[in-house]
This record gives structure tokens, sequence and C-alpha cells, in this order.
């Protein structure tokens, strides 16, 4: 007890770092201004490294530039951009990515609040329960889009058997157009509700006690105790889970790749799709280039909205910086 | 809270199985479908009893696949060598770029550490594609296309920020006060790093590697787009296996077997961090 005492006395009135640092001789506080920078220069460069190639993106969206036409080459300004006003494919895209987006982040918001909220309490089972579902969000998406396919497979796949059993004998998931989006979405929720539930899980179990124990002192009924105590004192761990999430699907890949590769027809042309094979099949990588710089556009929005929330978030856990 | 009636507690129970089926099921399938052959994989109705074979596990060890319609190579086993090859290296690339950096943005407050962190930080959630295009086609100019040490480089996309927000919370958390004891009484500042900053933030290193591991051994896309078949990982060789093998479905759930058992050993391993982890210390757990 002493000891710990000492150490956090010690802690409280130890000298700060400024006055350490001007106590020394002029070569070390040369060394010591340059060390933050000298130490952040491998970060630095791998900024550097990512900012070439991205702004090299923005200049190809800007031309005209197909690799099989390579004497065609030329800048054409936004052209590239004000073709997709008129271009019913780029309307496909952008509707059937942000509908992606949606239907995704909702159903994981849905049914992860709702595992969170059952496996709550940390009894034993809980916790092995909420670590067993930690199995398909470490599962690569790729994967997982392979392990599915298996499963929904016309000649043998399992869940192929069992809608059959109910009825839908000719149910052909992921290469009918009218149920591709359903089964690349069943995929996304297997793979990511736990994410969500596992963030909203930590949020649950670090509520302050107290507002519960009175309002069950109270009587108060339980539906409102979830919607006035609960659900909004939750709300700043539903808002990051929903928008890292929101991130990720809006530029899904993985799984709608290796699951029908945008297909049938165009029913999954999300964004990072389509520029992926505007890009490899039809080698126009002018337009590819434009595509991922007005998907990247959207998520720099998001991004920047939840950069700034999180911000909030931290300072409040660390104390302003 | 305490008084909860019989039949609240069934409900409870029913709808964890439900969740644990929904969520488990697959995996278990695949499991099963891995120690089948062909025969057994399409009978109907399925069944959850069969002689099991180690027979797809074979072909797959052994490299050769015997079809009806003749032999067939299956480069697999290289391609879980590329992934344990590239997720090892880059993880500890970006450990050793990113803990001295990591340190950098939590002890010195620096306008351009601010910059670098939130660029890296924008980027984490930039289009990957963004970059991997115009990257291609650096790639074939650099003569970068079919060497281990282009994805390794790209990789540090996936590890660095990662393991610099993760261990920059951890550094935070530790009170510099020991630091400046340990300075005070005459050591250097490399020394005082070595000696007292690394010991204390382990755990927080060890989490960040380790997750970095599973997120690099996950990775698709990049190796999608800038590897050569000699240098595939497994998320991509997975996925040129199927096409190639057509029928071969046994062989296919091996595959995918031996591809995911490392994460998910890896995950239950760590699973105490991954909370604060993947939420990037957004939400302490």
């Amino acid at each position: 007890m002493a000891l710990t005492d000492s150490v956090r006395s010690g802690m409280t009135t130890a000298t700060p770092h400024a006055q350490t640092a001007t106590r020394r001789p002029g070569r070390h506080r040369l060394t010591r201004r340059a060390l933050p920078y000298l130490l952040s220069l491998p970060a630095l460069l791998v900024c550097i490294g990512i900012l070439i190639p991205f702004f090299t993106a923005v200049y190809y969206s800007m031309m005209r530039f197909r690799l099989n036409l390579p004497m065609m080459k030329g800048f054409i300004w936004f052209d590239n951009y004000i073709s997709f006003l008129s271009d019913a494919a780029f309307w496909n895209t952008m509707s059937i990515s942000l509908l992606y987006a949606f239907v995704t982040v909702t159903g994981e918001l849905i049914l992860g609040l709702g595992i969170a909220l059952l496996l709550v309490r940390p009894t034993r089972i809980n916790n092995a329960v909420s670590i067993m579902l930690l199995l398909p969000l470490m599962t690569a998406p790729a994967l997982a889009a392979l392990m599915w396919k298996l499963m929904t497979n016309p000649n043998f796949g399992i869940l192929s058997y069992l809608v059959g059993l109910l009825g839908f004998t000719d149910f052909r998931w992921a290469s009918d157009p009218s149920t591709a989006l359903l089964t690349v979405v069943l995929v996304d929720v297997w793979v990511y509700t736990p994410f969500i539930m596992i963030l909203l899980l930590a949020g649950l179990r670090s509520l302050p006690k107290q507002p519960f124990e009175a309002a069950a002192l109270d009587g108060v009924p339980r539906s409102f105790v979830f919607f006035r105590i609960t659900l909004p004192m939750l709300m700043p761990y539903i808002i990051t889970a929903s928008l890292f999430r929101l991130l990720d699907s809006i530029q899904q890949f993985d799984i709608v790749y290796s699951m029908t590769q945008g297909g049938p027809g165009d029913t999954l042309m999300v964004f990072q799709v389509q520029s992926y094979l505007e890009f490899f099949q039809y080698t126009n990588v002018g337009r590819s280039a434009a595509l991922l710089i007005v998907l990247w556009a959207i998520t720099y929005a998001l991004s920047n909205l939840f950069i700034k929330h999180w911000l909030k978030l931290r300072e409040r856990a660390h104390g302003p910086a | 809270m305490n008084q909860t009636s019989t039949l609240e507690r069934i409900i409870r129970g029913v709808l964890i199985a439900l969740v644990l089926v929904f969520f488990l099921f697959p995996i278990f399938w695949i499991l099963l479908m891995s120690f089948q052959n062909n025969d057994q994989i399409l009978r109907i109705p399925p069944s959850l009893f069969f002689e099991p074979t180690l027979q797809n596990y074979l072909a797959l060890l052994t490299g050769r696949l015997e079809t009806t319609a003749g032999n067939l190579d299956i480069a697999f086993m290289r391609n879980l060598g590329n992934s344990l090859l590239l997720s090892t290296c880059s993880v500890l690339l970006s450990l050793a770029l990113g803990v001295p950096a990591a340190y950098a943005f939590a002890r010195y407050k620096f306008r351009l550490g601010e910059n670098i962190a939130f660029t890296l930080l924008s980027f984490r959630f930039a289009p990957p594609l963004l970059v991997l295009l115009p990257l291609s086609l650096f790639f074939k100019h650099l003569h970068l296309t079919d060497t281990y040490i282009g994805l390794i480089w790209v990789y540090q996309l996936i590890c660095l920020p990662l393991i610099l927000w993760i261990v920059r919370g951890y550094f935070e958390d530790i009170s510099p006060d020991i630091e400046h004891a340990y300075r005070i009484s005459g050591h250097g500042w490399w020394k005082t790093f070595r000696k007292i900053a690394i010991p204390l933030a382990r755990p927080g290193i060890a989490a960040a590697g380790l997750l970095a591991f599973i997120f690099a051994w996950n990775n698709f896309i990049f190796a999608l787009i800038l590897a050569s078949a000699s240098k595939q990982p497994v998320t991509v060789g997975a996925l040129a296996f199927v096409t190639a093998s057509g029928i071969q479905y046994g062989q296919i759930a091996a595959a995918i077997v031996l591809s995911v058992t490392p994460t998910l050993l890896l995950a239950l391993y760590a699973q105490r961090y991954l909370v604060e982890g993947l939420s990037l210390g957004a939400v302490k757990g």
C-alpha cells in the first residue's frame, strides 16, 4: 500500500516534460526537437506513398485513358464525370451501393443490438457465447462468401435443401437477380453483425448502474427504461458502430466479388466492383478512376462526420488534448 | 432485473441458441464437408452421419488432385505459405515502423504528428481501389509485380494505421513520470524507450500485432490486384481454386477450412483485445 501511495504522489508532483528538457544543454535540445519527427518519419513516408497514387488517380479521372487505345490518351477535364450524369450504369451503381449499405447496416444494427441485449449480463455462458460470435467476424469475407456459395449450391447446398423443404423448390440464391441482393446481404450480416454486437455489448456493460436501479425501485415499465434510459445512453456507441460499418459497407468488394462478380447481369454492380471491371475488363482507366473518386467523395463526407464525432468521444475519455 | 420469470429465461435461452446456430452453423457445415467425398456431399437428403475421409486434405497436401478428367496440380499449399509469409513480414515491419511513431504521437505534441495521424486514419476509410489501381500501373514500371517486397510494402496500408492507433492509445494511458524518473537518473532517450516504455506497453503492442496479422491474412483486394499467381495468399488462391477445380467440393471445403483456421485460432486467443482493437480504441472496452 505504502509503495503504491508514494508512486501515486510521485505522479502528481513529477516535473513536466518541458522543464526537464530546458535544463539540458543545447545539443540535446536540438535532438529533442528533432526526435518526434525522426520517430514518425516512417509513418510520414507511408503517407506520401499513399498520397502519390491517390493524386495520380485524381489525374487519371480527368483523362481519356484506355490501356488498349494508348493513342487516344488525353486530358479532358471533367468529361468522365459529366458523362456519368446521363449514364444509366452509373446510376445503377450509385443506387445499388447505397441500397446495399443501408440494408446491411440497418439489419446488422437491429440484430447486433438485440444480441447485445440478450448477452448483457456477464455470466459465464453469455461471455462464452460472445466469444464464439467473434468467429464469423474473423473469417476473411472473401472466404465467407465461398462458404455460403457452397451452402447455397443448387445441387447439394444445405440451404437450398432446407428452403426446398419449405416449398421454395427452385430458389436460386445468388444466381437469380431477384434474390442475389438478399444472398450477399445475408453473408454481410453473417460476417459483420458480431462487430456491432461486441461494440454495443461493451457500451451496455459500461453504462452507469444508478439510473437502472432507480427505475427498478420506482417500478418503471421496462419498455420505458429501454427507450428513455438505455437507448439514449447507448447512442454514442450506436453511432460509432454504424458509421464504421457504413463506411466499409458502401465500399463492399470482397463478398460481392467472390460470390457473383457483380452479377447476375448488373444486379450487384457496387462501386468498387464496377470500377474493378471497368479497369481490368474494359481497360478504361479514366472512367474507373472517376468512379472511385465519386465513391471517395461520399466516404470522405461520411468519415469526416465520423472523425469529428470520434474526437469528441476521445476527448471525453482522455481529457482535452 | 433480478427477478426474471422462468418463461423469460426460457425465451432468452432459445433466442441465444438460435443466434449461435445462425453464426456457427456455416463453419460447422464446411468443416463436415471437408471430411466428405463427393458422393457423400451430393447425397440427398444431406446427413450428419457419414464415414469421414482425409482424402481432401491429402490431395491439398500433396498438391495432386485426381479427377475423372485427369490429374490436376494445385498450388494451394503455396498459397498458404504465401499468406503466412506476407502477413508475418508485414506485421513485423509495421511494428518496427509503427511503435516508435506511436510513441512520438503519444508523448510529443507536434503539428506534423497530428497531420500524419489523421491522414492515415482518413485513408483507413478511403476506397482501397483508389490507391491500388494506380499502384498496379506503377508496379509494372518498378518491376514489383512479381515480388513479395512490393506486397509487403503495400500491406503497410492495412497494418500500420491499426498499429499506430492502438499502440498510441496504450502509450497515452501509461504515465510518463516513470520514464522521467528513469531519465533524470542519467539514462538516454533510447534506453528509456527500450527499457521502460516498450515493456510497459507490451500488451498493447502484442494485441495490435495479432490484430494486424488477422487483417493482413484476411485481406483479399490488395493481393487480387497486385499479386502475380505465384505470390497469391489463400483468400485469392481459394477463389482461383474454386474456378479451376470445378466440382471438387470436398477439396474446396478443406481449402477453406485450412485458410480460416489460423485467424480463428488467433482470434480466440486474443479475444480480450479485439473489442478495443476493432474500434481503433473508439470504444474503451
